[in-house]
């Protein structure tokens, strides 16, 4: 899981090594410690649209310090973040705001900092120019995105008209050190529904009192959920084969959760996450379906078991599970249910036809139960992580895992903890309506981008 | 009084000796198995009110093994614990002890639990050579040294190691089994009979995931390495004796235990205890009764003790052997749970050994261990009680209409002719 590379180029030598002769210099990214502020400086924000006041009373109830004027250069030399209110852009010809704000202001930016452009759901919007001009703002911040350095990464939110109010969770999830490793992607707030978002009483514990079951929890990023989730507040429910019992344990024991052996391509599988959740902890308030596995090999060369396998897992388990969960009465007010898809699921990859079908088959399967969760006052979202480092990666021949992690903007491969904090943005009581939705993180990875 | 409640239990798969735990020790061991538990039950950081448990083949370091087991685990560190050492009833016996102190009403929760290596075994001093170092940390002066010099011998460097023997018959548990069992003409084929059922009803429990909520995998063991799910009749017909006469003996190494590592917990608590804490009740520890042979003489057969158990709970409980819906019956050997059988249905030993009126009675052998026992699971001594208490726990609670309202008998018989019984009935 030690990257050797980004170690040696943080170093006094490697960095002037790196310099000489060009090498990429991966940086170390800002991830969130319990009692970090929001962010390490202070935030501008520009642009004018409906979002703009908003997002200025969430940033200040958030204490962070806002300017909403550049500051003179020598008292304020680095911003932390840079947040540009893109709503108001109707037509090609306002576009030249974006120059006109980010021309000067990125200079400004100090390392591991955030670019996050609010725009509207394009499909949303009221004509054709307007639409042109707010599917613009993808391209930009993916541009963006690639040019920011020292760990930087540019995000876009777009906003549904009405859902102004659900802008906070996105924000706050994207200018934090929770988003580190989620760059040049575009997170969706949907149209506002009955449920409305609810801002965390203690942002250091915004799953307190919530009863969070976890598949796949022995190891690897499952364990790293299981911890994120503990370590803001929640009780979790870890969750893996009988035969991981051994590690599943240990992680439960450090949470201070339970272990739940048990299969969960079996017939009666969600029925047992029911029955435990009742039996120890009342409800189920997130579901996160994290396990998952690989059986790779060329299309002419994979058995039918290799395809079943990965198939029932990945897919079959996960829509058997939530069905059970969705025909109980054991969800609690406002259900987040997680999945884990991945990059091959969008990209598609060489040797993973099983994989990457399972992993596509999980976005659909967000985007059809999301009306359904809606209604509950709940959510179903999907993560689709990169090149995380895990024991898995370890594993990969070296030049294979070399390219892998430095073929993104962040030129380094990802933590279990970066997927972890992520779904844990999903599971927020104030992402109500961030609902069917798939994001990456991938560092922006160039495969499927 | 409030009932002892079993809420649930852990054990790790049973391993023979010197296979897949070789390099484990008994506090390793152990403290997987309650580390186990506590992730299964959510226990973390807790304090129980007792852990008591132990090990049979301990060594002297190891005084305090469950403690130490237990400050190595994710218990709360002020959870107290004892050691026990009662041969092969040692966490039946621990396990009882803290069901006696729930109903006492001096705790409200606590784990019983054994483990033991064969593999790890603890090797000591020749006796002579201790007694000469002994007089040497006595020594005064320098001539006493050189006295004490002199008088160490070449065979003084024999190591003691633990052998699986009485004290003081000289003779290993399977020869003293081996003369019982050719007293109660117990046949080789209804030994076999019954290891091949051991087998295949172990192996039938895993299919179905029985154990799912059981065990926790160790060292890369998710199942008992004991257990032969594939064996038939015929294989086991081939072996030859290993103990009593080599010619004509009925015991082979397949309806004998074989040495095994392995640890087991059972958790405990009181009804309310369970309901504050969110955690489901199995079963209640209603009674147990202890009872020993004299062996020595030659009156009784070293592992009858349970046979002269049994009749005495019965009587006090006003219950017929015929009143359960379960039996767990220790395998120390096949012979050994044949011979109790025959021993209950036999008229002249009940009347005359037990002094009832008439026989026991038999047992319908459908429910004899029925998820395998010792001789599938394997038995690593001190383990053995608290594996069959989950086991029978969990038995009855999956079920609803159990024609004795769910009601187990457990039989667990000991080196030095101790036997331990008692009742286990569903929550």
């Amino acid at each position: 899981m030690t990257d050797r590379y980004t170690q040696f180029v943080n170093s006094q030598i490697g960095e002037r090594l790196a310099d000489m002769v060009g090498l990429p210099k991966p940086a170390q990214l800002r991830r969130h410690s319990p009692g970090d502020p929001l962010l390490p400086g202070p935030v501008l924000l520009g642009g004018e649209g409906r979002l703009h006041d908003v997002v200025n009373k969430a940033l200040v109830a958030a204490d962070a310090e806002v300017h909403t004027e550049l500051a003179d250069a020598e008292q304020t030399p680095r911003y932390a973040a840079l947040v540009f209110d893109a709503t108001g852009l109707t037509s090609s010809a306002d576009l030249i705001a974006l120059h006109e704000f980010f021309h000067t202001t990125i200079r400004r930016l100090g390392a591991s900092a955030r670019v996050v452009v609010l725009g509207t759901v394009p499909a949303l919007t009221a004509d054709a120019r307007e639409r042109a001009a707010q599917r613009s703002l993808e391209g930009f911040v993916r541009s963006l995105a690639k040019e920011l350095r020292a760990g930087g990464t540019a995000n876009l939110v777009e906003v549904a008209p009405g859902a102004e109010a659900g802008v906070g969770a996105p924000l706050r999830f994207l200018l934090s050190g929770r988003s580190a490793y989620v760059d040049g992607q575009r997170i969706t707030v949907g149209a506002p529904t009955d449920h409305p978002p609810v801002a965390p009483a203690d942002p250091d514990a915004p799953h307190a009192g919530k009863v969070v079951v976890v598949t796949g929890a022995a190891r690897g990023i499952g364990a790293a959920i299981a911890r994120t989730f503990a370590r803001d507040g929640a009780t979790v429910v870890c969750v893996d084969l009988p035969s991981a019992g051994d590690a599943l344990s240990a992680v439960a024991n450090e949470v201070g959760g339970t272990a739940l052996q048990a299969d969960i391509t079996a017939e009666d599988a969600g029925q047992r996450i029911i029955d435990h959740v009742r039996q120890r902890h009342g409800q189920l308030d997130v579901m996160v379906h994290n396990a998952g596995i690989t059986r790779d090999k060329t299309m002419a060369g994979m058995d039918d078991a290799r395809w079943n396998l990965v198939i029932d897992v990945n897919l079959q388990a996960i829509e058997q599970v939530n069905d059970a969960l969705l025909a109980s009465d054991a969800l609690g007010t406002a259900p987040r249910i997680v999945c884990v898809s991945s990059m091959s699921g969008i990209a598609g990859n060489r040797g993973q036809t099983n994989y990457a079908a399972s992993k596509a088959g999980v976005i659909g399967h967000v985007e059809a139960l999301a009306p359904t969760l809606a209604e509950r006052g709940g959510t179903i979202n999907a993560v689709a992580p990169g090149f995380i480092e895990t024991k898995m990666t370890d594993a990969m021949p070296v030049a294979t895992r070399e390219v892998g992690r430095r073929v993104n903007s962040l030129s380094q491969g990802g933590q279990p903890v970066d997927v972890a904090e992520t779904i844990g943005f999903f599971a927020g009581s104030d992402a109500t309506w961030v609902n069917g939705t798939t994001l990456r993180v991938c560092g922006q990875n160039m495969l499927g981008a | 009084m409030p009932d002892a409640m079993i809420v649930g239990g852990n054990r790790i798969p049973f391993a023979r000796s010197n296979t897949a735990y070789a390099r484990a020790s008994n506090q390793d061991m152990l403290t997987a198995a309650l580390d186990g538990l506590v992730a299964r039950f959510g226990l973390a950081g807790q304090r129980l009110g007792e852990v008591a448990g132990g090990a049979v083949l301990k060594h002297s370091r190891d005084f305090n093994l469950v403690r130490e087991s237990v400050l190595g685990s994710a218990l709360s560190p002020t959870t107290p614990a004892f050691d026990v050492q009662k041969a092969c009833d040692t966490s039946l016996e621990a396990t009882i002890a803290v069901a006696n102190k729930i109903r006492l009403g001096q705790i409200e929760s606590g784990i019983g639990c054994g483990v033991d290596t064969t593999s790890d075994a603890p090797i000591a001093v020749n006796e002579d050579l201790r007694r000469t170092l002994m007089e040497a940390n006595r020594a005064k002066g320098p001539m006493d040294y050189v006295k004490l010099l002199g008088s160490l011998r070449p065979d003084q460097i024999v190591p003691e190691i633990p052998r699986n023997a009485e004290a003081r018959t000289g003779m290993a548990m399977g020869e003293h089994q081996a003369i019982t069992t050719a007293e109660w003409g117990i046949s080789r084929e209804a030994q076999d009979e019954l290891a091949l059922k051991s087998h295949h009803n172990l192996a039938a429990a895993y299919e179905r995931g029985f154990f799912d909520d059981l065990m926790t995998p160790y060292l890369g063991l998710t199942r008992d390495n004991n257990l032969r799910a594939d064996s038939t009749a015929e294989k086991l017909a081939t072996l030859k004796p290993v103990f009593g006469d080599p010619e004509t003996g009925t015991m082979t190494a397949a309806n004998s235990t074989p040495l095994t590592d392995g640890a087991a917990a059972v958790l405990l608590g009181t009804a309310d205890w369970a309901t504050a804490n969110d955690l489901p009740v199995l079963a209640k520890l209603v009674d147990a009764e202890s009872a020993a042979v004299d062996y020595v003489h030659g009156h009784e057969g070293l592992l009858m003790a349970p046979a002269y158990a049994v009749p005495r709970m019965l009587a006090r409980n006003g219950l017929t052997l015929q009143d359960f819906d379960l039996y767990e019956i220790h395998e120390a050997f096949a012979a050994t749970v044949l011979c109790t059988l025959a021993a209950w249905d036999d008229k002249a030993f009940c009347t005359e050994k037990l002094g009832l009126d008439d026989t026991l009675g038999t047992i319908d052998m459908g429910k004899l261990n029925v998820a395998g026992s010792s001789l599938a699971t394997g038995h690593p001594f001190a383990a053995t009680g608290a594996r069959i208490v989950a086991t029978t726990a969990k038995l009855l609670a999956e079920r609803d209409d159990w024609a004795k309202g769910g009601r187990a008998l457990i039989s667990v018989c000991a080196a030095g002719g101790n036997g331990l019984v008692a009742i286990v009935e569903k929550a």
